[in-house]
């Protein structure tokens, strides 16, 4: 008999959005000269009017940092811990909130921001407030050389794809080691860090020591230009460049953390039905809006039959739909320009013959939305499996050997993410230790953690952020 | 076909997660009303006890026939389960109401009794009226890695079945991994097996989800190869209606709604039926009901 879930949505009663947001700066929400409205995604109904920094209201809001800098640094590290860890608990008070305002304003299943970036945050505010009276062991410093330092005002631009996760991504580190910042959110979801500058605001952190200004591109570029000490990106590679090129020849850090077109790689001796699980994980996680996302299937000749049938089967027991049912699987695409850029590229991939499977399952009539979607002919010289489509979109490639797999997963101009499937240890690490890539999951996919540093080679960028690596990037070494 | 070489390795982390995962599935409403009625139709009543007698087991009896006067919409239990002793009880108290009757044969629970007499068991138990057999694999053989004794064994209970269905069981808490689970499975299945069962409930442990799924996908791989179609039983457990609808939700996503019926899916368990009842009650009222609401048998 057929036996459907009854719509079973998270809800929202309890959330109170303000109409509209301010400016988040020197403590204080205060107005803008513009505002814009957010929507959400599965519904493009508007959530709230948003502030739009100028480029005025960004170097405000540097000057309330550069104004806050020496008090913050100057307090002793276990004093910054103890408003970094007020922090955590207080994103774990609001969990539910949190999530739900995740989920209204970017499109992604409510168990993915209920389960995974709510408590993700949290952990990094967690674990880096533990670093801050312990940066002596976290940044091992030559006895020749002096103390560690902050760096100062750091400016922090941020992407769509995980916002509060992100936000928490670039300030745990940034307070931990005693910089102030200026965090500059996505404008198609802004919303989880304005409820974070409440946060701020309840745990009484001091007036500027984190400034939110929420915007479009031109003030995340205002902001890079700006009087900082250090710059923090993660988006796009095109805007990595722009932005590595604006602060050339200047004494201002720079980490970037851009894109990427993982391979996962399925060897024959791998366990087939975790692997096919692993794969979907890989790229159907938050509609594959993610930078590691594991976009390019490689699969040993053997076995790509078994696994393909598999994955296609599987695929057709994805929930997509409504982000706030606790079944959903497959959210909604971010945005309508995201959506227009899918489409795109998997029109060239029908073009050039990579063989496009799509489920067809039934979609909301408003709202972006995109099935699920499979390119069994891809080619590594097809556009889809060199550019990054940032969407629930799989191409599949087979190869025979070990050395053709690493041959075909190094052969990216991105090196952010790899996954490998073998039930074999000795030639996990082999393979391993071969791939030109910043994270190498095995047996596994997706899975993130504050103590593990994440970052990329090549075009997905450089600098660290996780774990002890990613303190280093906010210090400096005396002397240095 | 079914050497260990050429089967596909089973990764327990993976598994973990994606039991963990199907776990969450949040089943309410209609959903969860429709749920509970699907799955007191698939339960196996049982009552395999040194103290059972014909009174108790008319009891269950009856209670499988009709789980709930106060409730004429709720189907009957598919079987009762009874050792051979009190099969032609259970016969006479189930006579002409679709329940079936099975019954635990061949030196349940251990199997550690000769062949021959494993065998006149389920010849005696089919005779007195079983109409399903649900029998232990040798662990004995299976741990040795003698899978030829193991399958000529099953094929040997099959074959004193008749036509009566047979139920293997695996024992799955003395097989020591998944990757063995699988294995036993497809061993079960090319046997004769029409369903796979994962446990007697006399063993340290019974039906996990991680076990559960991991029978299911080889009863979907051996469906593929084969073409012939193979019944699922999780046992032992199985002990409250959010673990009996776990059970659904496992299947569904495993093998598909086409297996959510009693000829491919029974629960064998006993104490769940009161759950399920006070849980159905729940959704008919809105609110919770007392143990005492229903008779314990």
């Amino acid at each position: 008999m057929r036996w459907d879930y009854s719509p079973a949505p998270e809800s929202t009663d309890h959330v109170r959005l303000r109409d509209r947001y301010g400016l988040f700066i020197g403590g204080e929400f205060v107005e803008a000269d513009a505002y814009a409205p957010t929507i959400n995604p599965a519904t493009e109904e508007p959530l709230a009017e948003i502030a739009q920094a100028s480029a005025a209201d960004v170097a405000r809001a540097v000057d309330a940092a550069r104004a806050a800098a020496p008090g913050w640094a100057a307090l002793s590290g276990l004093e910054r811990g103890k408003y970094v860890f007020r922090i955590a608990r207080l994103i774990q008070e609001r969990a539910r909130e949190l999530a739900i305002v995740e989920t209204l304003d970017g499109g992604k299943p409510i168990k993915e921001s209920r389960d995974i970036d709510i408590p993700l945050a949290a952990a990094h505010f967690f674990y880096y407030a533990g670093w801050a009276d312990k940066l002596a062991y976290g940044v091992p410093v030559p006895p020749a050389r002096g103390a560690v330092r902050p760096r100062g005002v750091v400016g922090q631009v941020i992407p769509w794809n995980f916002p509060l996760l992100m936000a928490a991504w670039k300030l745990a580190p940034a307070l931990a080691t005693g910089n102030t910042a200026v965090l500059k959110p996505a404008d198609t979801t802004p919303l989880t860090a304005l409820l974070l500058a409440e946060i701020l605001q309840e745990a009484e952190l001091p007036d500027g020591v984190v400034n939110i200004v929420p915007g479009d591109g031109s003030a995340g570029a205002a902001l890079v230009r700006g009087a900082v000490d250090k710059v923090a990106f993660t988006g796009s590679t095109a805007v990595g460049r722009d932005i590595q090129a604006a602060l050339a020849g200047r004494d201002v850090g720079l980490t970037l953390e851009l894109g990427g077109k993982s391979a996962n790689i399925v060897f024959e001796d791998a366990a087939l039905e975790q692997a096919v699980e692993g794969i979907v994980q890989g790229i159907f996680f938050n509609q594959g809006h993610v930078c590691c996302a594991g976009s390019r299937l490689l699969v040993q000749e053997s076995v790509a039959e078994q696994v393909v049938d598999r994955l296609w089967a599987r695929m057709q027991s994805l929930r997509v739909g409504d982000p706030l049912d606790k079944n959903t699987d497959v959210g909604a695409i971010n945005s309508a320009a995201q959506l227009s850029r899918i489409g795109e590229l998997v029109a060239a991939g029908v073009e050039e013959g990579a063989g496009l499977r799509q489920v067809s399952c039934s979609l909301p009539d408003r709202g972006f939305w995109f099935a699920p979607a499979l390119f069994t002919e891809a080619s590594p010289a097809h556009r889809v499996s060199r550019e990054e489509i940032f969407g629930p979109v799989l191409t599949v490639t087979t190869f025979r050997t070990h050395a053709e797999a690493v041959e075909k997963a190094n052969n990216s101009p991105y090196g952010l993410a790899a996954g490998i499937w073998t039930d074999k240890g000795s030639k996990a690490f082999e393979v391993a230790a071969q791939l030109r890539s910043g994270v190498v999951w095995q047996n596994t996919y997706n899975h993130f953690d504050p103590t593990a540093a994440f970052g990329g080679f090549k075009e997905s960028g450089f600098g660290r952020e996780g774990g002890a690596a990613g303190l280093r990037p906010y210090v400096k070494v005396e002397g240095e | 076909m079914t050497s260990m070489r050429t089967l596909p390795h089973v990764d327990r982390v993976g598994v973990a997660e994606r039991v963990a995962a199907l776990g969450k599935r949040s089943i309410k409403g209609d959903a969860k009303r429709q749920g509970l009625l699907l799955a007191i139709s698939m339960l196996d009543l049982t009552t395999l006890e040194g103290a059972d007698t014909p009174g108790k087991v008319r009891q269950l009896a009856a209670k499988a026939v009709t789980p709930s006067p106060a409730y004429p919409e709720m189907p009957s239990c598919a079987a009762v389960c009874v050792y051979p002793a009190m099969v032609s009880v259970a016969r006479d108290a189930v006579a002409g109401t679709g329940v079936h009757v099975a019954s635990v044969a061949t030196g349940f629970p251990a199997g550690q009794t000769p062949l021959a007499t494993r065998l006149e068991e389920v010849r005696l138990a089919v005779a007195d009226g079983a109409d399903e057999i649900d029998m232990v694999i040798s662990r004995d053989a299976y741990l040795r890695g003698d899978d030829a004794v193991v399958r000529s064994e099953i094929e040997a209970v099959k074959d004193a079945c008749g036509d009566a269905h047979l139920k293997v069981i695996l024992e799955t808490v003395e097989l020591g991994s998944y990757d063995h689970v699988r294995h036993a499975s497809m061993l079960a299945m090319d046997a004769g097996a029409d369903f796979i069962k994962t446990s007697t409930g006399k063993a340290a442990e019974g039906a996990t989800p991680g076990v559960i799924l991991v029978m299911l996908e080889a009863i979907r791989d051996y469906v593929e190869r084969t073409g012939r179609v193979v019944g699922m039983k999780p046992a032992g457990g199985v002990s409250t209606s959010k673990a009996a609808l776990g059970v659904l939700v496992l299947v569904k996503e495993t093998l598909g709604d086409e297996w959510l019926t009693p000829d491919l899916l029974r629960i064998g368990a006993s104490s769940v039926l009161n759950d399920l009842l006070l849980q159905y009650a729940k959704t008919e009222s809105g609110r919770y009901g007392r143990a005492e609401d229903f008779s314990k048998e």
